[in-house]
């Protein structure tokens, strides 16, 4: 077992008890909820005659089903109204904090917990969606959970669960230029496969994670999930206390941030920490990566052929056949030159300030392509209004992209967002599988925002360092 | 629900569904589309529902629409399934159709929890093991499966194989505590001094 890591300290600074289960009385240091996955909860809650327990450390924000387009109340669609609906009535109830459209906060769940100051290193944080892995970003010990446990959450404070074991996984090197984030969780995916993290939690490391931004410790802890990991983290240190600082929150409470600096340092691991895996992966070797299948492991470097089936271990071998036929690719062809009809730049994978402005780069002059509709989704009110002050919009309309409102929308179609038919879709989002993007015969290509600007403006998947991109835009 | 202790799961018996192949996500167990309900009452008719209709709504060839294999309670899969979106969704939707237990390969680890929570075991038996059993429900869709849950086996027929069920898992079903609400409730007073103990809670939101 693992001894002296993030998790493992964390983990016994929240426990509360061992349940008779076996199984660890975990304390939640912050309960996100969000309009799809806790109506059931708090109806739950109702049937049992209980309360929420610790509000004050619970915090809402409605993403899934919100519009991106018309946002006026009541909503067109009336399902997505009666959810809005019911989440309002909960918090209200409740008294708990509520990012709404109205307050300039709303956004996706995972991007504005970390810009609020809300996430921070030494929390555990769980929410009701899987990609609660996001604010392991900032050190922190985040769990994505269902529905009746999001009601132990609110009815407790707490959460059982099963002590897993930890697998660092360091990333070497200095990432070529045109190599994001995303690229390296992609190909770490491609690697381990999307169950190769099954029972452990994936602690980030190297210098290629030490050297990323904030926003790109996101975007790599975001996906831990596709790779079957509980939870994926990166140990707090001088960047993660620069951007804490930055937040609204930090900035109100100077103090606070000074009295809670040496916790945030106390739980980052020891140097001698034990790990139960150690798995190391040349950072600088990567290049661009984009999938060709229907699972976030079907990925491959933009200039190398598309694997055949049968060289693939036997248990992907059907898999990897069926998804093929489905993205209808062939092996031994690169995915450069893939023709896509939608480009979608969102998700809380990478739809934060540094993707928007990377993508506007490879957009800036240029235009979309006759025969692509493109499409900006900023993770967060607050990100829209920064890329607006920094004209990112402008320069997204110029070229031809539609700009709109903040939250999940084409990542997995649950509002107006959704591809039609069997239409290819350049993606920064998390997710291929089939049907995830509204159609079940929709087309998936997994890929960093820079890839996807490319993409809309060639109307096929393009290597995006053959790409000259402009420098007018803000350096990040 | 009640607010009282949760029945054992000691064993489930009944009837079996094959639903063949690795990597099965939840966005193909349940769609996003239907998640747009405040409750979990009807989804068990979109269990599977793009692999089962066609854009026209016409029934497509699987498992879930053959009539030899409606009234069974026991689904037999593959490796990783449940992965990608936490969504109860997915199992609550199963339940409804009427699934109490499900034997695969491997879980995701949230689809697992989620199962627990419901009360539904999911136990785990290797690639060869899996797949005689999808075979024989193949041909006998009216045989029992037993899944005992206590002493990890699955009966099907004349054979019984052993099967892995999770320790806490198994605890849980067969002790009935799996629905830990009101377990974790009583222990109130140590949570508030867990709470107590972390520098960041009076400070937090």
């Amino acid at each position: 077992m693992s001894e002296g890591t993030l998790y493992d300290k964390v983990w016994d600074r929240h426990t509360v008890t061992e349940l008779p289960t076996g199984q660890t009385q975990l304390f939640v240091g912050l309960h996100l909820i969000h309009e799809v996955t806790s109506p059931q909860a708090f109806g739950m809650l109702r049937e049992r005659d209980m309360e929420v327990a610790y509000p004050e450390l619970t915090h809402a924000t409605v993403d899934h089903i919100v519009p991106t387009a018309d946002q006026s109340r009541p909503y067109a669609d009336d399902a997505a109204e009666r959810m809005m609906s019911e989440l309002e009535e909960n918090v209200r109830e409740a008294g708990i904090e509520f990012s709404d459209p109205g307050s300039g906060n709303q956004g996706i769940v995972h991007v504005i917990g970390p810009e609020q100051g809300l996430t921070q290193p030494g929390k555990t944080i769980v929410c009701g969606d899987s990609h609660t892995s996001t604010h392991g970003a900032f050190g922190a010990l985040a769990f994505g959970i269902g529905t009746s446990q999001i009601r132990d959450v609110l009815a407790t404070g707490t959460v059982a669960m099963e002590k897993k074991d930890v697998r660092k996984i360091e990333v070497t090197g200095e990432l070529p230029d045109g190599v994001g984030a995303k690229d390296v969780i992609l190909e770490i995916i491609r690697r381990l496969g999307t169950d190769g993290g099954v029972g452990y939690v994936y602690e980030y490391a190297g210098e290629a994670i030490e050297n990323l931004d904030m926003e790109g410790r996101m975007s790599i802890c975001n996906m831990s999930i596709e790779g079957g990991a509980r939870a994926g983290y990166v140990n707090p240190d001088e960047t993660t206390y620069e951007w804490l600082r930055e937040t609204e929150y930090f900035q109100k409470n100077p103090e606070t941030f000074d009295q809670l600096k040496p916790y945030w340092e106390s739980v980052a691991s020891d140097d001698d920490a034990e790990y139960d895996d150690v798995v190391t992966i040349d950072g600088s070797e990567l290049e661009p990566v984009v999938t060709w299948g229907t699972t976030p492991s079907q990925g491959v470097g933009v200039t190398q052929p598309i694997p055949a089936p049968e060289d693939l271990p036997a248990d992907k071998q059907d898999t990897a056949r069926r998804a093929q036929e489905h993205m209808r690719v062939e092996p031994g062809e690169t995915m450069d030159g893939y023709p896509i009809d939608v480009a979608f730049l969102g998700s809380c994978t990478n739809a934060r300030l540094p993707d928007l402005r990377r993508a506007a780069r490879v957009v800036e002059g240029r235009e979309v392509h006759p025969d692509v509709r493109a499409m900006v989704v900023p993770g967060s009110q607050r990100v829209a209004r920064a890329a607006e002050e920094e004209g990112l919009r402008e320069t997204f309309e110029a070229a031809g992209f539609d700009w709109r409102n903040a939250g999940c929308s084409m990542c997995l179609g649950m509002n107006e967002d959704q591809l039609e038919g069997d239409e290819a879709c350049a993606s920064s989002s998390n997710r291929n599988f089939v049907g995830r993007q509204g159609s079940k015969d929709g087309r998936t290509v997994l890929m960093n925002p820079r890839m996807v600007a490319a993409a809309a403006i060639e109307g096929e998947v393009t290597d995006v360092r053959d790409v000259e991109t402009a420098e007018v835009v803000v350096d990040d | 629900m009640t607010d009282g202790p949760a029945e054992t799961v000691e064993h489930v018996s009944g009837s079996g569904i094959p639903v063949r192949g690795n990597d099965i996500d939840t966005d193909q167990i349940i769609p996003a589309r239907f998640m747009k309900v405040v409750t979990f009452d009807g989804l068990g008719q979109f269990s599977f529902f793009d692999q089962r209709f066609d854009g026209d709504d016409n029934e497509k060839e699987h498992p879930m629409n053959e009539d030899r294999f409606r009234d069974a309670s026991v689904m037999v899969v593959n490796a990783n399934f449940g992965c990608g979106s936490s969504r109860e969704h997915a199992p609550q939707a199963l339940v409804r159709w009427g699934i109490d237990a499900i034997i695969g390969e491997s879980f995701a680890e949230i689809f697992a929890g989620n199962c627990l929570a419901l009360g539904v075991p999911t136990v785990t038996a290797d690639a060869e093991t899996v797949t005689a059993i999808q075979d024989w429900v193949d041909d006998n869709p009216d045989g029992d499966i037993d899944v005992d849950v206590a002493n990890e086996t699955v009966t099907y027929g004349d054979t019984t194989v052993d099967v892995t069920v999770d320790d806490a898992q198994r605890k849980a079903l067969v002790e009935g505590v799996w629905d830990t609400t009101a377990l974790m409730k009583a222990n109130a007073g140590e949570v508030e001094k867990t709470a107590a103990s972390l520098p960041y809670v009076d400070d937090a939101a």
